[in-house]
């Protein structure tokens, strides 16, 4: 299957991505990851205020078909979420890397990125999920 | 392992998203998506591989005796070349399937639930004691085929000579597509005009290739199961597994117009006779989201602070540009208009009964 990678990106292992500026981030799904959701029709996100540990579920992005969770790559406090996903969620498809982002936070820990993939560990990592 | 269909190459060559359905390996959606799929199809028309789909024929004399005895339908009124529904009861009136049955020159085609077709012919071993028939396994052989949308007919026409002019709703005729024998029905599950198709398994690639190719002009495009999913649940089209199951009667899933209680004695009246005397405990409503979220199948449903009743279907309809569900409610609750609530991932959330169906085609 073909899918974008944002080269300007890391990745978690649960088809996240996240893009650090300063002491923020801005995090959303893969372009894989909506290709495999298809037609996203709603998008549950979180309140501003709210902190999240790495790994916990902070959103939940539902499909034509299921509800799916969507996981925080590295821990943080929500300091702005994209409204425009309320009237317009098909943009997580349209624009996985752009305009169909989920939520920006302040980072808690700047280490905790290393955990997470490279563009090209990401695309390795699907490629072998994919088998 | 999963059973595929005579078309399974053809999905996966069209980009198809396969899932496991019933046990078979089918496309969910293409690469158009679900939600363009279903759009097409209310505007235009679109192509399905139903060959999951069981079929049994019954012929033999007692044919008639015996499908009065199992449906709760009238069959009688099935004069040859017509099609009905037909659900199948146990004695306490729980449902075994829903089915679909084509009164034919040499006998009657019941077409059931993939996912029941094994217990329908068990069913119908038990239920044969007495009568003369004969009831053969079809499925295997039979690829079948829907073709649904305003410009069905556009893209059938050309294919063969049946004038399908002539060809009203639930009537069906044997023709042919092509080369290809073809049994053809003006029925389907989506709520729009079209057709649904019976051919020999190994004529399915040339047919759907056939009828691809002459959509092609017409905006066609291949639907996968999403799509047919969520254009049944507009026109509120009940899908065994959800709205209907062995727990629940037709008289509850609002299909009392399909339980022929005058038609004399079959399986499963006493109880329906009962339940419509004494009026079913709950029924089935239809419901719209007030507070944004997709409700799903088996999310708990709350009146007055009472958990009493549960989501069956649920779905962001897309002709709708709505989040809608169907669930079953107390009788007493079951008035449109009513306030109820959905939980939704431990939240309740908004919605009210609404009236059924959420669509129907102009």
């Amino acid at each position: 299957m073909a899918f974008e990678v944002n080269s300007d990106c890391r990745y978690a292992e649960n088809h996240e991505w996240i893009q650090v500026t300063g002491d923020t981030a801005t995090v959303g799904i893969s372009d894989y990851a909506q290709q495999e959701l298809t037609d996203v029709v709603f998008v549950e996100l979180p309140e501003i205020g709210d902190t999240f540990a790495q790994g916990e579920p902070f959103a939940v992005v539902e499909s034509v078909k299921a509800a799916s969770d969507v996981y925080l790559p590295i821990s943080g406090e929500i300091i702005e979420v994209n409204d425009a996903l309320e009237d317009a969620p098909e943009l997580v498809n349209d624009e996985p890397y752009g305009d169909g982002w989920f939520i920006r936070i302040k980072v808690a820990d700047p280490d905790e990125m290393d955990d997470l993939m490279s563009p090209d560990e990401y695309r390795e990592f699907v490629a072998e999920q994919e088998g | 392992m999963s059973k595929q269909t005579p078309l399974y190459a053809e999905h996966l060559a069209l980009g198809a998203k396969m899932t496991d359905f019933a046990g078979w390996e089918m496309p969910v959606s293409y690469s158009a998506g679900p939600i363009a799929e279903h759009l097409r199809v209310r505007e235009a028309v679109g192509l399905f591989d139903l060959s999951h789909m069981g079929q049994i024929t019954v012929a033999g004399p007692d044919a008639l005796p015996f499908l009065q005895h199992v449906a709760t339908s009238n069959i009688r009124r099935l004069d040859e070349g017509d099609a009905g529904y037909a659900p199948l009861c146990y004695a306490d009136g729980g449902l075994v399937d829903d089915t679909f049955i084509y009164h034919l020159t040499g006998g009657y085609l019941v077409v059931v639930n993939a996912a029941n077709t094994d217990k329908d012919l068990r069913w119908f071993d038990y239920q044969r004691t007495g009568f003369d028939v004969q009831i053969e396994d079809a499925s295997e052989r039979t690829c079948m085929l829907a073709l649904q949308g305003p410009r069905a007919q556009e893209v059938l026409q050309p294919l063969t000579p049946l004038n399908l002019g002539d060809l009203s709703r639930f009537r069906v005729d044997e023709s042919r597509i092509g080369e290809a024998d073809a049994i053809i029905g003006r029925t389907g599950y989506t709520g729009e005009d079209g057709f649904e198709l019976y051919l020999s398994a190994e004529n399915a690639v040339p047919v759907w290739r056939a009828l691809l190719s002459a959509g092609e002009p017409l905006d066609l495009l291949p639907v996968g199961l999403a799509a047919r999913d969520s254009l049944r649940f507009e026109p509120c089209m009940p899908l065994y597994g959800h709205e209907l199951g062995p727990d629940i009667s037709p008289l509850q899933a609002g299909l009392g117009w399909a339980v022929a209680l005058k038609k004399g004695q079959f399986v499963g009246r006493d109880s329906l006779l009962k339940e419509r005397v004494e009026g079913p405990a709950r029924r089935l409503v239809g419901f719209e989201m007030t507070e944004r979220s997709v409700p799903r199948h088996g999310f708990a449903v709350e009146i007055e602070g009472d958990v009493c009743g549960h989501v069956t279907s649920g779905v962001y309809a897309p002709t709708l540009e709505k989040f809608l569900g169907m669930a079953y409610v107390p009788a007493k609750h079951a008035a449109v208009g009513t306030e109820i609530g959905i939980v939704i991932r431990g939240r309740v959330r908004a919605a009210r009964i609404v009236k059924r169906p959420f669509y129907r085609s102009s």
